[in-house]
């Protein structure tokens, strides 16, 4: 019990914001990592079926953008592997043996992703379309299951199921039962879609802007519809979605619950607070409809909703302000995105024609940004909403934290990292573009100059760069 | 307590993720190495370039091998990797920071326009090379020595720092450079490189020479650090150590006589390492960190063993015909950059066929941008002699 006295006294909060802010940052390239290689064989599929330049140079461009964020996401994904074991000793030792599983299975996925991105990517030049077209599909069915993979994991901190414990030791496993724990199937489906419309939405977002700008050639327009349309079609799956996780999570995680919507004591009649600042029991600045949290619980005014009055003080959530909100904006979100996708697609229905006025435009530039900081907002509602216990009503985290001394220096050090791997994978799809934009191929073609395939092998010598231009249109004036 | 027979199975897979890790892993890692010690921009163009070839395609799967050994280990061996992970908080955390450079580096240096951006994300990429291997390297020490308690109240420094683990750590980034050269040399001769396959084996003999002195130093410091391992080591994996020896004479001897078959050399290698691993997994035998904690007291319940069995099948089913595939279309050299999009982006009409555009249109910018200069030299050169004292002139 000595051992278990020194863990009780360490401050979890450093290693819960280095968990937070990596997992934060991580889930962003995840996203691209599920979804990005769906919205580029779009693109490439409608440009091989119907010859089609633009859209087969949109996919092609889409992948190399795809090559930066999956390095990116491959890194950030590894930190967070580490990470289970480098701050949460605690759970990892006693419950490695359950949640491990899902993550194993997530391990095949991760491979299958890995050497599939190898050989889309970088098969362009040399694969049949067709045959690279396939290429790319196993990277969609991976990503998909991969992501079902990891978030079963996490579903499992938040509904424990398939273990006995005995002496605090796991004495046996019921795998199939750690894997369909009661929150996998809802946690797995709302982060798809996540993924689907964060990556549409901003993949959009980008040509929007193009479109704004003036360009609306066939390239701006494809390269703005392919993606809205997927992320489009996510969004009101999504909002039907979550509208059915909520009831579960009230039922599920009652006091999450009565946090996200601002039930201190169980009642009958609880109101549905939009914002609100909650202090002292008192909410301020909010709106409350009344009743309306009860109905949309159980269809009926008179249904009763759990409050955190239900549970000990220390077993509450902390910043019940931050979760509500951080749900609020989840919501508002969520219906703001869907409000874009049912008004392009009221156009399209009765006009046959991509809607580009920029009253409809600019709300789409900001839609990725919107889509990224919503499915934020529903980590912090899942996570925060989770405290005090990492594995729900099983373990708590400053039982499960690493006694080791130097997390504040980590967390020191992965936020001066992340912040540097944010500007590269926002930094070089931008600059990526803007070379583009400027379309001076020889400037593409003789980028590496020490670390690179080399330029000898292809017959293209960096010091004379037109010499590339002899191969896409084989003019005399070549020199 | 002798272990069940699914632990030591488990265990044993563990083992085979290991072996291929330090393989493909180190593989990369040591590519990493050579491109640090390839010398300057124009010198070390040509060997670089091979390396960025051989690597690009593949390092992402060959890195998956680490993940997968972390999943293992804390699926099927919990205890373990708690106590691991807290113990060497540090080399781990210095370990990752290595992983993430490197993954900074790649994803920067082939979109890095400047020269001087180029230089740095590279450097970035090889000295992550060095820091990784070597942690990792003094965390296979730390167990090997059983150092690592099995409750650690926090960061065991002593545990990683040992003349042991130092050595070990050194082993591994002399093993990956070895590796890596030995895989390189069939990777020029393949694109007729006959120069740079003279290269790499004669960088391949001298690590080879390196990795066997440093081998033989670490056993030595063994026999006093860890009694337990070293008995292992000379008992019942004595086989497999004379095994390494032998694959790694055999590399020396092809290389030296210049017998370069692609797959031979390539497999006599992997042998010499897989079988120093094995030799170390089976001398710990049976104790997962020697003599503390042993493998039936450190292993996860029956069903998750099996799970990690299924896993595994599961992988051998669907990730190794993906293995074969992505090698065998890069050794085909079927997976490269792509060489251009110019004849797309003429018939996406986003830009005029070339022959209607003026010649060169990117030479005055870098004219005027040279002229700028040039002025702005000769401004800041007047500036400073109208300021400087008079009696100079």
């Amino acid at each position: 019990m000595g051992a278990m006295a020194h863990v009780l006294a360490v401050n979890p909060v450093p290693a819960r914001s280095q968990m937070g802010s990596s997992l934060g940052f991580h889930i962003i390239l995840a996203c691209f990592g599920i979804a990005f290689a769906a919205v580029t064989m779009t693109a490439e599929w409608i440009g091989i079926k119907r010859g089609d330049a633009a859209a087969l140079l949109l996919a092609r461009r889409w992948s190399k953008v795809m090559a930066v964020l999956v390095a990116v996401g491959a890194v950030s994904g590894t930190v967070l592997s580490y990470e289970m074991g480098l701050l949460w000793p605690g759970m990892m030792g006693r419950f490695g043996a359950a949640i491990g599983l899902p993550f194993s299975l997530e391990g095949i996925f991760f491979f299958l992703e890995a050497i599939f991105v190898g050989v889309y990517l970088y098969g362009w030049e040399r694969l049949p379309p067709w045959a690279h077209w396939w290429s790319g599909m196993p990277i969609v069915v991976a990503g998909i299951l991969g992501a079902m993979s990891v978030i079963a994991a996490n579903s499992w901190m938040n509904s424990p199921a398939g273990y006995t414990l005995s002496h605090g030791k796991i004495s046996s496993v019921d795998p199939v039962s750690v894997f369909f724990n009661a929150a996998t199937p809802y946690e797995t489906a709302h982060m798809v879609l996540a993924a689907y419309m964060v990556t549409g939405f901003l993949v959009a977002g980008v040509y929007a802007v193009g479109l704004l700008r003036g360009r609306r050639d066939r390239y701006h327009r494809l390269g703005f519809a392919v993606p809205f349309t997927i992320a489009g079609i996510a969004a009101p799956l999504q909002v039907l979605m979550g509208d059915i996780i909520a009831r579960f999570i009230e039922h599920n995680q009652p006091v999450k619950f009565a946090a996200m919507e601002y039930v201190p004591r169980t009642t009958r009649d609880a109101p549905e607070w939009i914002g609100g600042i909650f202090i002292n029991g008192h909410v301020y600045l909010g709106a409350a409809i009344p009743a309306f949290d009860s109905i949309l619980v159980g269809f009926s005014p008179h249904t009763r909703v759990i409050g955190w009055d239900s549970v000990p003080p220390d077993q509450r959530p902390p910043l019940v302000t931050l979760i509500h909100l951080s749900f609020d904006l989840m919501v508002g979100i969520g219906f703001f995105l869907l409000a874009l996708a049912a008004w392009q697609g009221w156009w399209w229905w009765f006009h046959r024609r991509l809607l580009v006025t920029p009253w409809f435009l600019v709300p789409c530039a900001l839609s990725g940004v919107a889509a990224v900081a919503a499915m934020e907002a529903g980590w912090v509602v899942t996570e925060v909403g989770r405290q005090p216990w990492i594995v729900y009503r099983v373990l708590l985290v400053s039982n499960a934290v690493t006694p080791s001394s130097g997390v504040p220096v980590t967390l020191g050090v992965i936020l001066v990292l992340y912040a540097i791997l944010t500007v590269v994978s926002i930094g070089i799809p931008l600059f990526m573009s803007r070379r583009w934009r400027q379309g001076a191929p020889a400037e593409e073609e003789t980028e590496q100059v020490p670390y690179g395939p080399s330029q000898a092998h292809a017959g293209v010598s960096p010091a004379r760069p037109p010499a590339v231009r002899r191969t896409s249109s084989g003019g005399p004036e070549a020199r | 307590m002798s272990p069940s027979p699914d632990t030591i199975a488990v265990a044993a897979i563990l083992f085979m993720v290991i072996a291929a890790y330090a393989l493909f892993g180190g593989a990369d890692f040591g590519g990493g190495i050579w491109d640090l010690l390839a010398g300057g921009a124009e010198r070390g163009r040509a060997p670089r370039d091979l390396i960025d070839e051989a690597i690009t395609p593949v390092w992402e799967a060959n890195h998956v091998w680490l993940v997968f050994i972390l999943v293992l280990l804390w699926t099927a061996f919990p205890p373990a990797f708690a106590a691991i992970m807290t113990a060497l908080f540090v080399p781990l955390s210095l370990s990752l920071l290595g992983i993430v450079l490197r993954g900074v580096g790649f994803a920067f240096r082939h979109t890095a326009e400047r020269l001087r951006m180029q230089q740095l994300t590279g450097a970035l990429f090889a000295a992550a090379s060095l820091i990784t291997p070597f942690f990792m390297g003094t965390v296979v020490g730390a167990v090997a020595t059983g150092q690592v308690p099995v409750h650690p109240a926090g960061n065991v420094v002593a545990a990683w720092t040992s003349p042991t683990a130092i050595l070990t750590g050194f082993l591994f980034v002399a093993a990956c450079a070895y590796v890596s050269a030995v895989f390189l040399v069939p990777e020029a001769r393949g694109r007729g490189r006959r120069d740079l396959t003279r290269y790499f084996a004669l960088r391949a003999t001298a690590a080879g020479a390196l990795t066997g002195a440093l081998a033989g130093g670490t056993f030595a410091e063994l026999s006093l650090s860890s009694p337990h391992v070293f008995a292992g080591l000379t008992g019942v994996a004595l086989p497999l150590v004379a095994i390494s020896i032998a694959a790694g004479m055999a590399v020396l001897g092809m290389l030296w006589a210049g017998w370069y078959h692609a797959i031979g050399l390539r497999a006599t290698a992997a042998v010499a390492v897989a079988t120093v691993v094995w030799g170390w997994g089976l001398a710990q035998y049976p104790y997962l960190f020697p003599t503390s904690l042993s493998l039936g007291a450190g292993s996860a319940p029956k069903a998750s063993l099996v799970g990690e069995f299924v896993v595994a099948g599961l992988a051998l089913l669907l990730v190794a015909p993906g293995f074969v595939l992505l090698y065998f279309l890069q050794q085909r050299r079927m997976l490269v950059a792509a060489e251009t999009d110019a004849d797309l982006r003429v018939a996406a009409r986003l830009e005029r066929p070339v022959s209607g555009q003026p010649a060169v249109a990117p030479a005055p910018v870098a004219a005027r941008v040279t002229t700028a200069l040039v002025l702005a030299l000769l401004a800041i050169r007047a500036i400073r002699d109208v300021f400087s004292s008079p009696d100079h002139r």
